[in-house]
């Protein structure tokens, strides 16, 4: 594969497009095919084939409102249909040349102006499953221009200049870490994407493995170019069959097409990816247990000297970056690195991808420049709380991260900000809480995930998430008292200074930012033995729902 | 004047303010020890392979807001160490606060009482109490093995024991079960002791820092532990 | 390769061939444990002492250290599953939409805790931390096929039709 032939592919991909009218894009993400999105293509499919117009029908993958789908959209009108069932399909290809229909036209100017796709700029575009989709927009340009015409000095200069930074939560200095590999002493060297997509609330990564792949594989053979590896593993969570279908997929279409495997593109350059499955294990997202799962045992962090980029997987130097990390290469590498860093602020450059859930009008995934306020992204583009409640709180950075009242929503999202109220990025779930949300039935909540699971291998967290957790649950009962509190709170400190990693390291962070913000709550249930918010077992509207049901 | 190579091995820092010296590939828990200088450990032995398990050897380094293993954190020229500030004291009592809370360890009917590296840590920190609630467990005692007993209620996760059935016998028989608070050491497939393909050489119950394991012939007598022969053991086979 | 003799297959059971595969596809290799692990929870529902044994010998791994991998991923299962699965997902989101409510109108209903499975065999209620459908939250998976907007109305629903 050279570039006059991947401009050909291209050519023939866009030629065949262009025959058409009209394109219509059918969402087969997870989401949209739980509710059978994949009988509508079907039906879609048929109806254009006896109609007078010339159509395309397309499976493509997240289009990003999932709480509206199945999502159908309809190009080059750019009409957004939702809630789509199989028997509007006639209708649908009928309206393709007049008005849209009105009760399925979803018209969220709002949501989708603000947005800046580079991300997810193919997902919702092209069909997953077809790796010429990908390279008629511009889908391995990136992997060959660099093979051909960059040092890998050069690249990982471009990456630096970008300012792209760890999108898995760490936020580290995407450039540096693959300098620091680059440089490391080693025969062999490894690249790991990590898929490990563990945070309850967060499914960005999920949503660009089904829906763009072929993305995460070019940047990872860049990565691996770059650092001088040659061979790759995608850690997939088990709990995502979808992705790591279309996964396999498109790792047999890029060896198919010479773009992995042995002397890729004519080069010297070999390169190959596997995929390996986790087994349920929320510390396996943690850099050093994730090479430990793949090395087949425990999911046991290490102490961090050395660190992976000098002896990772095997003892050997690895290059660890999340999937939506990776999924940025190919268009800072297209475009340079200064056009990524024109976007978001001075220490968190480019866009972020953002799973809106939780009490919002419109669930799904977003992608917006770093620096947007957070006011702007959940009543703007996110459309607010719905059925007339009060917003009370977003929660950001997972089981790791904390709760921001609404007096900081006009902050800028960067990694700078989120940290400064306490709270951090995280890989980028953002749940939104209203007044039916109980602060501290949320942090014994997330006190119950960090205990839950703890490796094990470190006393303060695997015996201090027990005891925070046993602490919350008194004062959510109505038991707990000011000493409870006191108690919490010196525990929290040690766990969080003391522990072997992240995991222990940030537990306390969802009950020290919901005691920063939410004191009262806490207050209410230690001396009235109330919840405000009716959750929890000591508020009185809780205990007559329970008599009701019972 | 040749200049003498002195770039390569020789590192010198200081710890609680003393100038002490050091080969480079050292560990600070092993130049503070040369030094006399007191660090506590619990999952750390002389002979065994180094996890930074239990957090008790944390030391502070100027320079940096967090802590470090002594265990394995290296030696590094200018470093200057801490060991013995109030943070670490605090923290190395609630570290222990939540060993004791987590099972059942009452000294008073314990084979290891008098040799128990869990009471002797407590002791150095001048740990008095509890202030945490006991979880209360019932944990299994297991006296299948003719010779040795593995009483759960008295284990502290360290993994001497799987540490050197792995690296010094080679068997390989313990391991760790089960995740968070619910792991447990484990002979093959959660089998009994007596019946698992353990060897006998005793090697676990040497190591173990507590009453966990234990020698059936030392109840009701006393039961230090010696486990002075893994360095020997492990310069023997390196030398071959 | 090794000097010492391979395990045979544990039974004529076609799908000890399907383990044995991916065990030769990483080579027999150690670190092929958990792919390993796997496929014998897809081929046979769950795993049970002899065919950990007869991965673990396959693969020169200690027993002890195999049973740790099993029992420390919470994917895996040593019991077998009933004969439909419904899971619950308590991932943040779901949990903020009512999932623990949806939890214990199950386990009243079904008469067991999260985890079990029916007396009669005929249902396991089990809970994943997070599938990452959480634009349709509450999510409940029943078996294998996604539910997004649960309510406990739709799930019972379900289990009566299983029932039967």
């Amino acid at each position: 594969m050279n570039l006059e032939e991947l401009q050909q592919i291209a050519d023939t991909c866009n030629q065949e497009r262009d025959k058409a009218d009209y394109e219509i894009n059918v969402c087969m993400g997870t989401g949209c095919l739980s509710q059978h999105s994949d009988k509508i293509k079907d039906d879609l499919a048929t109806e254009a084939s006896v109609s007078n117009k010339r159509i395309i029908v397309r499976r493509t993958g997240c289009m990003g409102l999932c709480a509206s789908g199945p999502l159908v959209l309809v190009e080059p009108t750019n009409v957004l249909y939702q809630h789509v069932t199989a028997d509007r399909a006639k209708d649908v290809i009928n309206s393709v040349e007049g008005e849209p229909i009105p009760e399925l036209f979803c018209d969220l100017r709002e949501h989708f102006d603000d947005q800046v796709h580079v991300v997810l700029e193919n997902s919702g575009r092209i069909d997953p499953e077809k790796i010429e989709d990908y390279i008629g927009r511009d889908g391995y340009l990136a992997l060959l221009t660099a093979l051909t015409d960059m040092k890998p000095a050069a690249i990982i200069d471009e990456i630096t200049k970008s300012g792209l930074k760890g999108r898995g939560g760490g936020g580290y200095p995407t450039g540096l870490k693959w300098g620091t590999v680059a440089k490391a002493r080693g025969d062999v060297k490894y690249v790991i994407c990590n898929g490990d997509e563990g945070d309850p609330g967060a499914f960005m990564d999920r949503s660009v493995l089904e829906s763009d792949p072929q993305r995460v594989i070019e940047g990872m053979a860049i990565a691996a170019y770059a650092v001088g590896a040659s061979r790759g593993f995608v850690y997939v969570r088990a709990e995502y069959p979808l992705a790591v279908s279309r996964l396999n997929t498109a790792l047999r279409d890029a060896r198919r097409r010479g773009l992995l495997g042995n002397a890729i593109c004519g080069t010297d350059f070999d390169f190959d990816i596997e995929i390996r499955l986790g087994a349920g294990a929320f510390v396996c997202g943690e850099e050093t247990a994730l090479i430990a799962s793949i090395e087949g045992k425990r999911g046991t962090p290490k102490p961090r000297p050395p660190y992976p980029a000098v002896s990772g997987l095997w003892g050997k130097p690895t290059l660890i970056n999340n999937v939506e990390t990776f999924a940025n290469i190919a268009p800072i590498i297209r475009k340079g690195g200064p056009w990524f860093a024109k976007m978001g602020t001075e220490k968190s450059k480019g866009t972020k991808v953002f799973a809106l859930t939780g009490k919002i009008a419109h669930t799904g995934l977003v992608e917006v420049p770093m620096g947007m306020p957070l006011r702007q992204i959940i009543f703007g583009i996110g459309g607010g709380v719905p059925d007339g409640h009060k917003f009370k709180a977003v929660q950001t950075g997972g089981p790791s991260g904390g709760c921001i009242p609404e007096e900081h929503l006009d902050i800028p999202v960067s990694y700078e900000s989120l940290i400064g109220v306490g709270s951090m990025m995280g890989s980028g779930g953002m749940i939104v809480m209203d007044d039916t949300s109980c602060m501290v039935n949320v942090a014994k909540f997330f006190l119950q995930f960090c205990m839950e699971e703890s490796c094990g291998k470190c006393i303060p967290c695997r015996a201090g998430t027990w005891q925070m957790h046993q602490i919350l649950t008194k004062i959510c009962d109505g038991e707990g008292s000011y000493a409870d509190l006191d108690l919490l709170v010196d525990l929290c400190g040690t766990i969080k200074e003391t522990s072997l990693c992240g995991l222990g390291m940030t537990a306390p962070n969802p009950v020290l930012s919901t005691l920063r913000y939410f004191r009262n709550e806490y207050i209410e249930h230690i001396e009235h033995k109330n919840c405000p918010a009716g959750v929890c077992s000591c508020g009185s509207k809780a205990v007559k729902e329970a008599e009701v049901h019972a | 004047m040749t200049p003498v190579a002195t770039t390569v091995d020789v590192k010198t820092l200081q710890i609680n303010g003393e100038n002490v010296s050091a080969r480079a590939d050292q560990t600070i828990l092993e130049v503070a020890r040369e030094n006399g200088i007191f660090i506590p450990t619990l999952c750390h032995l002389d002979g065994l392979t180094d996890v930074g398990a239990c957090r008790i050897c944390l030391v502070e380094i100027k320079g940096s807001p967090k802590l470090f293993p002594a265990c394995v954190a290296k030696v590094e020229e200018g470093m200057e160490v801490i060991t013995n500030s109030e943070r670490l004291t605090r923290h190395r009592r609630t570290i222990l606060e939540l060993l004791f809370a987590e099972r059942n360890h009452v000294c008073a009917v314990c084979v290891a009482n008098g040799n128990c590296e869990l009471q002797a840590v407590a002791q150095t920190q001048g740990l008095t109490h509890i202030r945490l609630p006991y979880r209360v467990q019932r944990l299994e005692v297991d006296t299948s093995n003719e010779r040795f007993v593995a009483d759960h209620n008295r284990c502290i996760l360290c993994s001497r024991c799987v540490r050197v059935c792995d690296e010094v016998e080679g068997a390989h028989v313990w391991d760790i079960m089960g995740r968070g608070i619910n792991s447990q050491v484990l002979t093959d497939l959660h089998e009994p002791w007596g019946s698992s393909s353990c060897t006998r050489c005793g090697k676990c119950i040497q190591v173990c820092p507590t009453g966990a394991l234990f020698d059936k012939n030392k109840v009701g007598v006393s039961h230090p532990k010696n486990p002075e022969f893994l360095p020997y053991l492990n310069m023997m086979r390196d030398a071959k | 390769m090794s000097l010492y003799p391979m395990p045979p297959l544990p039974s004529n059971d076609k799908r000890w061939k399907i383990v044995n595969g991916t065990m030769r596809r990483h080579g027999f290799a150690r670190h092929a444990l958990i792919e390993t692990l796997h496929t014998v929870q897809t081929s046979f529902g769950y795993l049970d002492d002899e065919s950990i044994r007869f991965v673990a010998k396959s693969l020169r791994v200690p027993l002890s250290q195999a049973y740790g991998v099993v029992t420390f991923y919470h994917y895996f299962s040593l019991k077998p599953p009933g004969e439909h699965t419904c899971t619950v997902c308590t991932g943040t989101a779901c949990y903020i939409k009512g999932a623990d409510r949806l939890i214990a109108h199950s386990e009243k209903h079904l008469d067991v805790k999260q985890g079990e499975t029916t007396a009669n065999g005929k249902i396991s209620l089990m809970t994943a931390r997070c599938v990452g459908a959480c634009g349709r939250a509450p999510v409940v998976i029943m078996d294998g096929e996604l539910m997004g907007d649960a309510t406990a109305e739709k799930m019972v629903e379900q289990f009566e039709r299983w029932a039967v």
